[in-house]
């Protein structure tokens, strides 16, 4: 089954043109997928119906088997738990640590995070940021803030995980190291989709890991051939 | 929705729950003074119904069983007129003390404002006659057609024409305090929605993490309410106790002074004003969770 499936989905902004027209796609459980395509061109918009950010104006998309429509907001959180984002900006508490930014879903969730202490120190550790457990977002690199929010969408041990632009601030080496992540996450079951326009990235992704591609192309998705 | 587990979460407290909302400096200060604030007003609201109250019920007890009836006449004919009155009087149902008032008493009654050494007998006064109805009352038409038989010089006086006013005044004053109370709960409860939809405007930004992190909207909720509702009851509180010392230091109630020194609380009552905390507690939660709830709808 299908862990996000879209069926003719089609979307718009108020009463603007149509951003996504007459998408169709699933997204298979331990599968990695990139989406691409230039700036504007939906990913994001893409990305956000995924998780119940956005709605689709026509069709429907399922996640886990539900409707997005049908979900409450109590449904939409218990999904967001099932599916890890890593945003570009990174989207932290900047008053808090980064070690509870890191432990945030498992405090709203209810969960006792000083119970999981181990295993956060062991994510930190696993994402390169055991020396920075203390220190506030804002003094972090743009790399430390993007392993961070990564370390973030997997505490909950998400089937899904999302990743929108996340290279798009940080340097080369801290990219590939970033990637790294994401196909060790993978490789241990994770199903992973990253939204790039970073064409080298993906060649590098392809390297390591048997990612599908896909394109955002005139509101439609396509799947990228050869020429990535 | 789960109010009791907001209720709980309130009483409770959750630290980490709290700590996700940045602190928010000076305004967290002007919540609670105007809570205070409030609360020291309704202290004082609270004293005028009760004050009022007293009031209201002393003068409708003392007055309503009691009457006078006054004997105007030539003088050689006082004391016959005050005879027949007193038979009248006497034999009439419902009546349980008629008592003629003598000079001495007459004269104290007069004192105030003629002074100590005023001849009575020498002035040409009305005789007074202490009226005490029994549980039942009297007929004071029937009464006053027998008094004009009998005794034509004979007015009786059963207060009412000057006591309904004053009753009635009474009630309206406390019904004022009352209303004054109301507006102060509904003023704190617009103050604190006022102050909470502020703070969920100036964390838009952290709700939509804790929206992206799977937090659902009664966890984000919870650390605003319990927030707003810890203010208030601070703030309630020592609004509370400077209101109870302002009115411990007013003038005691004196015969002298009248109603305005009696403006205090008095006896049990003493307690009433220690829910005020509390009620603005229950206030600000409220406010503040209707407010929380519906600007999360909003907001993400």
């Amino acid at each position: 089954m299908a862990l996000v499936k879209f069926s003719n989905v089609g979307l718009r902004y108020s009463t603007g043109p149509e951003v996504l027209h007459d998408i169709s796609f699933e997204l298979k459980p331990g599968s990695f997928h990139f989406l691409t395509g230039p700036s504007g061109a939906g990913k994001t918009t893409f990305l956000k119906l995924c998780y119940a950010d956005l709605l689709a104006t026509t069709g429907r998309v399922a996640a886990f088997g539900q409707d997005a429509r049908e979900m409450d907001r109590d449904d939409i959180a218990r999904l967001r738990r099932r599916i890890g984002v890593v945003h570009q900006d990174c989207r932290f508490l900047d008053h808090l640590p980064v070690a509870e930014n890191v432990a945030l879903p498992l405090t709203v969730s209810g969960r006792d995070a000083s119970a999981e202490a181990d295993n956060l120190l062991d994510l930190l550790g696993w994402v390169g940021l055991s020396e920075q457990t203390g220190a506030l977002p804002p003094q972090l690199s743009g790399g430390e803030r993007q392993r961070a929010a990564l370390a973030r969408a997997v505490i909950m041990d998400p089937e899904i995980v999302i990743a929108d632009e996340p290279t798009g601030n940080i340097d080369w080496d801290m990219s590939l190291r970033l990637l790294t992540l994401l196909v060790e996450l993978n490789r241990m079951g994770k199903t992973i989709l990253v939204a790039t326009h970073d064409l080298n990235l993906i060649r590098a992704a392809k390297q390591q890991v048997a990612a599908r591609v896909l394109r955002i192309r005139n509101r439609g998705i396509q799947l990228a051939g050869a020429d990535l | 929705m789960s109010l009791g587990g907001d209720i709980l979460g309130v009483l409770r407290g959750d630290r980490r729950a709290g700590r996700v909302v940045p602190p928010t400096g000076y305004t967290a200060s002007l919540t609670v003074f105007t809570a205070a604030a409030m609360a020291f007003l309704a202290v004082f609201a609270l004293a005028l119904s009760l004050a009022t109250g007293r009031l209201a019920e002393r003068w409708g007890s003392e007055l309503a069983g009691s009457a006078t009836v006054r004997i105007s006449a030539p003088a050689g004919q006082v004391e016959a007129q005050v005879q027949a009155a007193e038979r009248v009087l006497r034999t009439t149902p419902g009546i349980a003390l008629v008592r003629v008032l003598d000079a001495a008493e007459q004269r104290a009654l007069l004192e105030p404002w003629f002074g100590p050494d005023l001849p009575v007998d020498a002035l040409p006064v009305p005789q007074l006659i202490d009226v005490v109805e029994d549980g039942q009352g009297y007929d004071a038409e029937g009464l006053r057609l027998r008094l004009a038989a009998e005794a034509p010089g004979a007015v009786l006086d059963d207060h009412s024409r000057w006591r309904r006013p004053l009753v009635r005044a009474a009630e309206r004053l406390r019904m004022l305090g009352m209303v004054s109370i109301l507006l102060i709960a509904s003023a704190t409860a617009a103050m604190i929605t006022l102050a909470a939809n502020a703070a969920l405007a100036a964390n838009a930004q952290v709700i939509g993490v804790l929206r992206l992190v799977g937090a659902r909207d009664v966890y984000i909720a919870r650390a605003f309410v319990r927030r707003f509702t810890l203010r208030a009851l601070t703030g309630a509180s020592a609004g509370t106790v400077l209101g109870m010392a302002a009115v411990a230091i007013l003038p005691r109630a004196s015969a002298e002074g009248g109603f305005l020194t009696g403006l205090g609380f008095q006896g049990w009552h003493w307690l009433w004003p220690l829910a005020i905390p509390p009620l603005a507690a229950v206030v600000a939660f409220w406010a503040t969770r209707v407010a929380a709830f519906r600007s999360l709808r909003e907001l993400t």
